[in-house]
């Protein structure tokens, strides 16, 4: 499916989002309020994204950005859905009923960027030793042993 | 006779567990109730290495990722580094990134049929497939010197055109190897001992595989009709004329079986890949030493060994990436180990692990 194809469709069921769907890189993307994220990738389930092939975030100074990438065999499509998340508050539904895949890439994010998925069923570090402290892709996070490489190289 | 649940704890190190992963089984019998693979025992956080380096720093970064096929993990950032910078690659380097990352795959793939036929026992099958993979790898070192961290994909093209000789060689080797696949073929999954070890064992169903997220070789054992070399045509792969090999049952006999047919597919692509290969540059023109994207963030995925393998990039304008992340099949594939795993007795749970090809330094990057 062709990406303003692909625009069209996700227009018509969410009139209101419509501003924010974004075609950059050749890639099509909406961001919803995080509220809506949950009911969002269900309705986009139901219209054939049957994947999810990745869940990541990415700290953007004053809130975290939860990214999740969709894809479709039977569309031949892929879009993002993107949400914002405060930093104070760093909660997010889990989307472990609607794609079983989301399990371990959910824990990943816990662990590396200390979201909490509300509803994930075993909800605890995968990649990190249990007693780490800290969430290391925070931008702030402090360790002596990183070392910050010279801007001239 | 009193009985009681045993917990065993395999790994981190231990030779049937194909790299470096620690599973905490418990045990009915010898029959698997419960099995939680722990990992992250490779886990160097290349991801955050990233944020502290330039683009063209990040590439020998991916090298380390899948270690059994670096090239994939070389062009799948490279094509998340060319569209964030809308680099245009010129013709030959897309024509020899294919040949290099089919040889890769035939390469990979003798590794997952190698190691599952000596997870059955079968060694000659396992020797069989390692002298394949070597004659991958000297085509390799002949190309860029290396013979694991290639190194050789780079934004904008990449690193060196083919040395002297070295279309004969590889034609030599394709010319050679689907026979050589086909007497692996009769050799092992002929075999009455290997069909009795790998068939009906970690059935994965169609459903289930694209539920969780499972992708390459893995997902179309179990009958998903999924390659995104042809689904989400990528480079120069629409020029080519190859079929995506699907199995129908879903266990580990299949999954290692259509890598082994891939291989047949791979070799068809090379050959018409050196076929259409025209001289050129191998590198874009005018690239800046430091590439400074403009702010944004790209993905971009490519069909590796192991599945559906992609980058996401965020570029805030400066010279590093502000946030790179790997998308990497092997986790994801890892993560149905425990659904398909449980029932069957401790020897088949290593069969199971075996057949799904896990590479531990993508898994736990």
């Amino acid at each position: 499916m062709r990406i303003e194809e692909l625009r069209e469709r996700v227009c018509a069921m969410y009139p209101d989002l419509c501003p924010l769907f974004s075609i950059e890189f050749g890639d099509g993307s909406i961001a919803v309020p995080l509220e809506r994220v949950h009911s969002a990738a269900a309705d986009l389930k139901d219209m054939g994204f049957d994947r999810l092939g990745m869940v990541t975030a990415v700290d953007r100074g004053d809130e975290f950005e939860i990214v999740y990438r969709l894809q479709s065999r039977d569309l031949r499509a892929a879009m993002f859905l993107k949400a914002a998340v405060p930093k104070n508050d760093p909660v997010v539904p889990s989307m472990c009923d609607l794609w079983p895949a989301a399990e371990w890439q959910e824990r990943e994010v816990f662990d590396l960027f200390g979201i909490v998925f509300d509803g994930h069923p075993d909800l605890r570090r995968i990649l990190l030793p249990e007693d780490w402290s800290g969430h290391p892709l925070r931008k702030d996070y402090a360790d002596d042993r990183i070392v910050r490489r010279p801007d001239y190289i | 006779m009193r009985t009681e649940e045993l917990t065993l704890n395999l790994g981190p190190s231990h030779p049937s567990t194909h790299g470096v992963c620690r599973l905490v089984v418990r045990l009915d019998g010898e029959v698997v109730t419960h099995v939680e693979p722990v990992i992250g025992h490779l886990h160097r956080g290349i991801e955050k290495m990233a944020e502290n380096r330039t683009y063209l720093q990040v590439v020998p970064l991916t090298d380390r990722l899948d270690y059994v096929g670096s090239m994939y993990a070389n062009w799948a950032y490279c094509r998340a580094v060319e569209r964030l910078a809308g680099i245009r690659v010129p013709e030959r380097a897309e024509y020899l990134r294919v040949i290099v990352c089919e040889l890769q795959r035939i390469a990979s793939h003798m590794m997952g049929i190698g190691s599952s036929a000596a997870d059955t026992g079968a060694t000659s099958a396992f020797l069989y497939a390692f002298a394949q993979r070597d004659l991958v790898i000297d085509l390799f070192e002949a190309l860029c010197g290396a013979r694991l961290t290639y190194n050789y994909v780079r934004p904008g093209g990449v690193a060196f055109d083919l040395p002297e000789g070295w279309v004969e060689q590889c034609r030599s080797f394709v010319a050679q190897h689907p026979s050589a696949m086909l007497e692996i073929d009769e050799l092992f999954f002929g075999n009455v001992i290997a069909r009795a070890r790998l068939k009906g064992i970690g059935v994965l169903d169609a459903d289930t595989a694209v539920a969780w997220g499972v992708s390459g070789p893995s997902a179309r054992g179990s009958g998903v009709d999924w390659d995104l070399r042809r689904d989400d045509p990528y480079s120069v792969y629409p020029r080519f004329d190859f079929d995506v090999v699907v199995g129908s049952n879903g266990d580990a006999y299949d999954r290692a079986r259509v890598r082994l047919w891939e291989c047949i597919e791979s070799c068809r692509i090379i050959e018409q890949a050196l076929d259409q290969l025209e001289p050129g540059p191998v590198m874009a023109e005018g690239l800046p030493r430091l590439l400074a994207p403009r702010p944004g963030d790209a993905y971009d995925h490519i069909e590796s060994a192991r599945g559906s393998l992609g980058v996401y990039l965020v570029s805030d304008g400066s010279v590093r990436p502000y946030r790179m992340k790997v998308r990497s099949p092997a986790f994801c594939n890892l993560a149905v180990l425990p659904l398909i795993a449980t029932g069957h007795t401790l020897s088949d749970l290593l069969v199971i692990l075996g057949s799904l090809d896990p590479v531990f330094g993508e898994v736990d990057r």
